[in-house]
């Protein structure tokens, strides 16, 4: 036998960690993935995703924690993947991330954690967002458990209004700490946004549907197609049914018109309409589900965030050309890197310094062409942003449908009952920006409903701050003093966290 | 034990009412207790199936059920109107939209219903009658066995004027000619029309020339009811509105009724194709 040498632990050194390529995520073919909605990202394997652990430098003040909004230990979990317990950096991330699979696909990582990443100071940064649905993936390709620990029964109940990013979260926050909790859903399934506004090409249904099932595993109880603010009011969960705290998280669902002639015209979609029809109701499936969408082959879409991208892409695979117009430019584009990249890898044309000015309809009310006025930018205002300015030139182009993709104002259904709730002039609800109280006694907010359209992050991790008062208030701890905008032009909720504008590299031709 | 707040949608009742149309009366005991005049539901009869925005005719709030009627037109009502007693809709969520607008009027009040719409406008004319208002029913229809819910509607009017298109029972003509009858005779206040578009359109153009305050209920293509996608959106004095949000109900002076009847025949050609496929299966 010979012997062996314990080996000795080898300190690695940062410098070397850093050096190593950035390992991407493998993508199906563009040619290719254009004719279906499969996923994109392939996902990694083992071996990939520990060299991209290997990368991380393990800093002793990580910037990516607080560049989380949920906060989770991303040099942690990281750590273990490097060592290889997938399982134990699966538990990891489920202490402060019970979406980690969702959140791995659809965070905007370039403008969070790994905007902030060290490494990325010299380097690209650590592919934080690819570990992370790595290792959900493994989690459940493995289906380990993952039901928490939930704390003896106290007795309370709580309502939650809304099966959305939000909602959900809260629900698992608020149980797991032993709360009975009631989630109230208008639609008749749930998920919210994150079923009916993005596309299964980056967020798979079975994703969703797993979340949806652990928590009715861990004991919450969920009411499909029932319209709070119509069969009960706020009071009326607060004060008749028992409910001793109401968690609102109905989302910014009322789609920005664009306000130009034309609008209503057949043919033209708001974002919101156009993605329901397919990822809610399967309109991608029809006839075999009846629920109809017509679109031909000149898809305008108006607007190039990360829903417009949505849009173009779900058109491109609904066998359509569909052409990008935005007021700015590339750089000034809202939407996630990645979202914008893959985009253009699927031949989508985008047409920036584009304004649309008016939808030209033909005799028989449908859209046929869309007038748009030439942009160009200011030079730099102090704040560094450049303005869109009218150049008074002018551009038709024939088209026969037309997808607007301009945001979401806040759904109006329960603040148009309840008065009591404090809005501001854009219908937002205001919050007490420490503890999401509204400014009715026992009734929190949080996701959309008191940001305007954000991110399914950042709704997360509102929620989760709300869950902890939500406790102390239902525990008889609530003792905070409140302040709750009152101002109608008061803004909405933001995130105080580390979030700026992507560094956005030139497009690679 | 905690409130489970789930509904069953089980239908109680069926009738057929005339060929294809078919009154149900179905379990949804939340609904039934807060559903007003005017406000509509969305149901969806199979796990595939679209939402479809359904007005109500009427409802128990103590049985908790509500009370419907449905035309097999397209796939989804014909699907909906296959169920039978003891069958279950998937799905019935409600109630959506804002209710009608009553108030104690001068002058008669004259609901109008065209087809499937006769069973609309009797919660509204019961809604009026309660506040003290004399309340006119005009209802019509192609032939006298197309005439639908008489006998409930009488019960809520002081008088119902029929017509018909071919004079087999009552006025040989429109429902405009009924309304004309009514107006040509006394005071009217206040008309609510529901039915096909063109009827609205005609009726509103009546209510105009004699200054009456006409009420019309916009039955916009619908996908979830609750503002959130915008496919209902009518031109309403100028501005975009969405029927399912701001409306079904609009003063029908305010509305641009020919955008409305384009708007809808924007899937006809899917519609057909869906039909056609739901026809083909079940005849295999």
């Amino acid at each position: 036998m010979s012997e062996t040498v314990k080996d000795e632990p080898v300190k690695i050194k940062a410098k070397d960690r850093m050096a190593k390529p950035r390992n991407e995520m493998p993508l199906n073919d563009p040619a290719k993935r254009v004719t279906n909605f499969e996923e994109v990202p392939i996902g990694y394997t083992l071996d990939q995703a520990q060299a991209e652990a290997f990368r991380c430098i393990q800093c002793k003040k990580p910037d990516c924690i607080p560049g989380c909004p949920v906060g989770i230990d991303i040099p942690a979990f990281i750590k273990l993947v490097e060592e290889g317990d997938v399982a134990a950096a699966a538990r990891k991330i489920r202490e402060t991330n019970f979406l980690p699979a969702a959140c791995g696909r659809v965070c905007p990582q370039d403008k969070q954690c790994e905007l902030v990443c060290i490494v990325g100071k010299k380097h690209e940064p650590v592919a934080i967002g690819n570990l992370e649905r790595f290792v959900a993936d493994y989690e459940r390709e493995h289906k380990l458990d993952r039901i928490p620990k939930i704390e003896p029964d106290t007795g309370k109940n709580i309502a939650v209004i809304g099966a959305g990013p939000a909602g959900l979260t809260a629900a698992y926050e608020l149980r797991k700490r032993g709360h009975n909790v009631t989630v109230f859903e208008a639609f008749h399934r749930g998920g919210g946004v994150m079923v009916y506004g993005i596309p299964r090409f980056r967020l798979p249904l079975e994703i969703i549907d797993e979340d949806l099932k652990l928590l009715e595993d861990m004991g919450v109880n969920f009411v499909y197609n029932m319209v709070i603010g119509k069969v009960f009011s706020i009071e009326d969960l607060r004060d008749k049914e028992g409910f001793d705290a109401v968690f609102i998280s109905t989302g910014a669902g009322l789609p920005k018109m664009l306000g130009i002639k034309g609008e209503n015209l057949n043919g033209v979609y708001s974002a919101n309409e156009y993605l329901t029809r397919i990822y809610l109701m399967h309109a991608n499936d029809f006839p075999n589900y009846p629920t109809p969408i017509v679109q031909g082959e000149k898809v305008a879409v108006i607007g190039a965030g990360n829903t417009a991208m949505d849009v173009l892409r779900t058109a491109k695979r609904l066998g359509a050309n569909p052409v990008c117009y935005y007021r700015r430019s590339r750089e000034e584009s809202p939407a996630r890197t990645e979202e914008l990249e893959h985009a253009e890898q699927e031949f989508i044309n985008f047409k920036w310094l584009s304004n649309p000015v008016e939808f030209i309809g033909d005799e028989t009310g449908a859209v046929k062409a869309v007038k748009c006025e030439i942009m160009e930018l200011s030079e730099p205002d102090e704040s560094g942003r450049r303005k869109p300015m009218p150049t008074g030139k002018f551009f038709t182009d024939e088209i026969d449908t037309a997808v607007f993709s301009l945001g979401c104002d806040v759904n109006p259904i329960i603040t148009d009952v309840t008065p009591e709730l404090t809005k501001n002039k854009w219908g937002i609800i205001m919050v007490d920006k420490k503890t999401y109280h509204t400014s009715m006694k026992g009734v929190f907010a949080g996701g959309d409903s008191v940001t305007g359209g954000a991110t399914v992050i950042l709704a997360m991790g509102q929620a989760k701050e709300a869950a902890k008062y939500i406790h102390d208030y239902v525990m008889g701890n609530f003792d905070y003093e409140l302040a709750i905008p009152t101002d109608p032009i008061a803004p909405g909720v933001v995130w105080e966290g580390r979030f700026e504008k992507a560094h956005r590299e030139p497009k690679k031709h | 034990m905690r409130k489970s707040f789930k509904q069953d949608y089980k239908v109680l009742l069926k009738k057929e009412l005339s060929p294809n149309t078919f009154y149900f009366r179905v379990h949804a005991p939340f609904i039934a207790k807060k559903i007003e005049a005017g406000q509509f539901i969305i149901v969806r009869p199979g796990s595939h199936s679209e939402r479809m925005p359904l007005s109500i005719c009427g409802w128990n709030r103590e049985e908790g059920y509500l009370e419907i009627i449905i035309m097999a037109a397209g796939v989804t009502s014909t699907e909906a109107t296959q169920k039978n007693v003891g069958d279950c809709f998937e799905d019935i969520v409600g109630p959506l939209g804002q209710r009608s607008h009553v108030a104690k009027y001068d002058g008669a009040c004259v609901v109008i219903g065209g087809g499937y719409g006769t069973g609309a406008v009797i919660p509204t004319a019961r809604d009026l009658k309660d506040r003290g208002n004399k309340v006119y029913g005009v209802v019509g229809a192609r032939n006298k066995d197309l005439l639908l819910m008489i006998d409930e509607l009488n019960q809520v009017c002081d008088e119902v004027i029929i017509t018909t298109n071919d004079g087999s029972l009552g006025i040989s003509g429109m429902v405009t000619d009924g309304l004309n009858f009514i107006v040509n005779r006394e005071k009217v206040s206040m008309i609510l029309a529901v039915g096909p578009v063109p009827m609205m359109k005609a009726i509103t153009e009546i209510g105009v020339a004699k200054e009456i305050e006409t009420w019309v209920s916009l039955n916009a293509i619908m996908v979830d009811g609750t503002g959130m996608c915008g496919a209902c959106r009518v031109t309403i004095a100028g501005k975009t509105r969405f029927a399912c949000f701001h409306g079904p109900d609009f003063k029908g002076a305010d509305v641009n009724f020919d955008e409305l009847m384009k708007r809808q025949k924007m899937f006809v050609v899917k519609e057909k194709v869906a039909f056609d496929m739901l026809k083909s299966v079940q005849a295999n």
